[in-house]
């Protein structure tokens, strides 16, 4: 079923029990020190820590499966265009050409290219563990209170929540109304041309347009009818306050990102590590 | 006792919406005091929502209209509060249980109203604990909404306006959404609130008979507008005055009238549990052995017949587990069940929605198994529950007509089918209206046209009255009757105890995925574990039945349906 794609799956542990706020930050750290470095050491590193991470969430690989699937085709198909438009860049970075062999002229394997795009690749498999952990272990409510305690509109940050609550609505009156659609005999199939199945696709859209509406009305009279927006503030059932094990977790992040720091700053002096002309 | 102050008064009170030409409410004038509960009843668009609406507030901070005359809640008129003070006051439960589920756990949502009053997280927790206990929500506050049945959401709703400490309970409709046997479940919840925290109850309802399963203190009739009755349930069901307006009484209280009981409220008619047997025995007796002796339909040649079918979402979730039976040609079938049953897959399963795991469906005797959902869409329709989910162009004729111009039919063969289509469903006057211009109930008469267009044996209907007051209902169920005497074979999904009974002869029972039951209507809806375990219940004329000790309980509700039946066909 499409709906589980965003399905909050609460459990007992060290990642699910931070705060929305803490896993947001320590994404954004971790994302930044990874795209700053070109250094295969320190995001390898990087890469054994957050997959470490994944085992302690205890997501369960069925929920990442299909998005997993797609970060690879993605991945794939990322490397063999590098290769294919500048097959040359790592010698350009690195001042040396160790060559493998040869396709063509210009498409000559190198292992400074080699060296270079696989950093890449590990720059992407070391943050899309860490994405999928914030999507998936921070409870959308917890992540709208901890965002209206940082000073965001709490009419914004609720409406982030709302949208989680409707969405898989949303999917299933889609899914029902292209059954119905397709009984009339629509067809919505690849055997159709493009242009028409766009065109198809429009007559599901317009009831679901509708059939939200109404909805939009009756969650607006619900909302009004309990005093939302009384307040120029309000307080959050499923806030989180900061605890220790944030602290320690941000802590964690902040060293990481440091030594990383550290190691472009004095090890590598500069954002490449290169091992070809020491 | 002493004359308490009403803690809502209205006095001739009129409302106008600005959209509309004429006013809702004519000149109010009613008075409920604290610790009562009231039934509002009146079919759709007599103005019984338009009432809640003043009552909780929505109107005028939400709605706009004119007002003349005065309102009076708590003491108070409108301009003297705001809409969260009147929210503060009056709890409003909605009908839709599951669009008002706000929060994304059940916790949360009850939390909902705390939250906008900037209470502090720890003695929120707490509070909701406690509200949510007395609902019986206390071990479910972490679920989502997607986790739980209708009945779940809707005392979750009940908590979450509980929280505040509301002195008047507002129910809209508490039943619309409800299988039989959950919406009995409801009015005793409704009916221990009542009496444990001595709150205000009103009740807006058309299902008459199922709310006074329990006691109420008043029922208010309204018709175009105003107040007609204003009553207890014993003085109201001795008059005419419910038929006359369209509303549905009390089955009992009908069957009594048939019988040519003169009903005196000293009878306690009211409910079936406080009525004075003794005094009704002998008539209903006599009634039965004078009506005439049930006359069976002749039966069909078998046109649907699914065997030995199995199917599943995922290994966990077995839905249907070898399902059979045989649909005749020319029946109108109803297939009842708790929801989650299997129901509605059965139905897409027949439609080519969802592949079978194993098991065939004959159509005419030939499988159907390799048949693609457009093939079968020439044979079958499919009609969704909600017509707004099934209409996609904004006139009446291309509606009708799309599946017909997808084929690629001629333009004058297509207006010929629409046409007729249109004729069939009484809307052919309305062939070049907007869809916007159309009613509920006419809509999914366009939903019904534009499947009749492609000229299918058989219509399967998902929840066709759902909602709709008697009127509404009679209107579509004579309808489908009409189609069915036409050839049409009909099979219908529902909940609705008086649909199987007065319409389908022929009712299929699912419960867990499996059939339990495959009977005539009247035979299930007369066999008590039966109707439990499809979350239906007893119907009351079986119960009013056995109260006069009548020699064939079961024979006397087949009487009162064929009495009703040509009842009817003279009008």
């Amino acid at each position: 079923m499409k709906s589980k794609l965003f399905d909050y799956i609460e459990k007992d542990n060290f990642v699910f029990n931070l705060s929305g706020m803490t896993k947001l930050l320590c994404f954004l750290i971790l994302t930044f020190t990874v795209m700053f470095s070109y250094d295969a050491r320190v995001i390898l590193a990087v890469l054994i820590f957050s997959f470490w991470v994944l085992h302690v969430s205890e997501i369960q690989f069925s929920q990442i499966r299909v998005m997993l699937y797609y970060v690879l085709v993605f991945i794939a198909i990322n490397f063999v265009l590098t290769f294919l438009f500048s097959p040359q860049y790592g010698v350009e970075i690195y001042g040396a050409k160790h060559v493998w062999f040869t396709i063509t002229e210009r498409y000559t394997v190198t292992a400074e290219q080699m060296l270079y795009q696989g950093t890449k690749v590990l720059k992407y498999l070391s943050v899309i563990p860490l994405g999928m952990i914030f999507l998936l272990t921070t409870n959308p409510s917890e992540f709208a209170a901890s965002l209206s305690s940082i000073g965001v509109s709490y009419k914004a940050s609720f409406a982030v929540a709302l949208t989680l609550r409707y969405f898989p609505d949303m999917i299933r009156d889609y899914n029902d109304i292209a059954l119905s659609q397709q009984a009339r005999g629509l067809d919505l199939s690849n055997k159709e041309r493009l242009g028409r199945r766009l065109k198809n696709m429009m007559n599901i859209f317009v009831p679901l347009i509708f059939s939200s509406l109404e909805r939009v009305e009756t969650i607006s009279n619900a909302m009004d009818l309990r005093g939302f927006g009384k307040h120029k503030k309000r307080t959050w059932y499923a806030f989180k306050p900061l605890e220790k094990r944030d602290g320690i977790a941000i802590a964690i992040c902040i060293v990481i990102a440091l030594a990383s720091l550290a190691i472009t700053l004095f090890v590598n002096h500069g954002r490449f590590w290169n091992p070809f002309t020491a | 006792m002493p004359k308490q102050e009403p803690i809502i008064s209205f006095r001739n009170f009129t409302f106008q919406y600005f959209s509309q030409k004429e006013p809702t409410l004519y000149d109010i004038n009613l008075d409920i005091c604290p610790g009562e509960k009231v039934l509002i009843v009146g079919p759709s668009g007599c103005g019984k929502s338009t009432l809640a609406h003043c009552i909780n507030g929505l109107i005028p901070y939400a709605y706009r209209g004119t007002i003349t005359g005065s309102l009076l809640v708590d003491g108070k008129t409108p301009e003297q509060s705001s809409l969260f003070e009147r929210s503060k006051k009056i709890g409003t439960v909605l009908q839709d249980s599951d669009g008002q589920f706000v929060g994304l756990t059940v916790g949360e949502d009850i939390a909902f109203s705390l939250e906008n009053d900037r209470v502090a997280q720890a003695e929120m927790k707490e509070t909701v604990q406690r509200v949510a206990d007395m609902v019986d929500m206390g071990t479910l506050l972490r679920s989502s909404p997607f986790e739980l049945s209708g009945g779940q959401k809707q005392r979750t709703a009940l908590a979450g306006v509980m929280v505040d400490d509301v002195d008047v309970l507002l129910f809209d409709e508490p039943l619309a959404n409800l299988d039989p046997l959950t919406g009995k479940t409801a009015i005793d919840l409704i009916d221990r609130i009542h009496r444990d925290y001595q709150k205000t109850v009103i009740i807006i309802e058309h299902r008459m008979e199922d709310v006074l399963y329990r006691h109420v203190d008043r029922v208010l009739v309204i018709s175009d507008g105003r107040i007609v009755s204003d009553s207890s349930p014993d003085e109201l069901v001795c008059t005419d005055l419910l038929r006359s307006l369209g509303n549905r009484e009390p089955l009992y209280v009908t069957a009594l009238k048939y019988a040519g009981v003169t009903l005196t409220p000293d009878m306690h008619p009211g409910y079936l549990e406080t009525l004075d047997v003794e005094r009704i025995k002998a008539p209903l007796q006599k009634w039965q052995a004078e009506q005439p002796p049930h006359a069976e339909k002749p039966l069909g040649d078998v046109l649907l017949s699914v065997r030995n079918l199995y199917f599943q979402y995922t290994k966990q979730r077995k839905i249907l587990q070898d399902i059979s039976f045989d649909v005749r040609k020319g029946e109108m079938v109803s297939i009842v069940g708790t929801n989650g049953a299997g129901k509605s897959t059965l139905a897409k399963v027949i439609c080519g929605f969802c592949k079978e795991d194993s098991g065939d469906i004959l159509f005419e005797g030939r499988s159907i198994r390799d048949w693609t959902i457009k093939e079968r869409s020439f044979k079958i329709g499919y009609v969704m529950q909600n017509p707004n989910q099934m209409i996609s162009k904004p006139m009446i004729f291309d509606e009708v007509a799309l599946g017909l111009r997808i084929r690629k039919l001629p333009e004058t063969e297509v207006q010929e089918r629409v046409w007729n289509a249109l004729k069939v469903c009484g809307l052919y006057p309305m062939r070049n209206w907007p869809i916007a211009a159309l009613s509920f109930g006419q809509k999914k008469r366009v939903t019904i046209a534009s499947m009749l267009v492609m000229d299918p044996q058989i219509l399967i209907l998902d929840e066709p009255t759902a909602g709709q007051d008697y009127r509404h209902y009679t209107d579509i169920m004579e309808f489908l009757r009409g189609l069915n005497r036409q050839g049409i074979t009909i099979l219908m999904i529902t909940h609705d105890m008086h649909l199987m009974l007065e319409y389908t002869p022929h009712a299929i029972v699912i419960s867990g995925g499996k059939k339990i039951g495959d009977d005539t209507a009247v035979a299930i809806l007369t066999d008590e574990t039966m109707a439990e375990r499809a979350n239906l219940k007893l119907t009351s004329l079986y119960e009013l039945a056995q109260k006069a000790e009548l020699e064939d309980p079961q024979g006397f509700v087949r009487q009162f349906i064929d009495r009703e039946e040509g009842d009817r066909r003279e009008v």
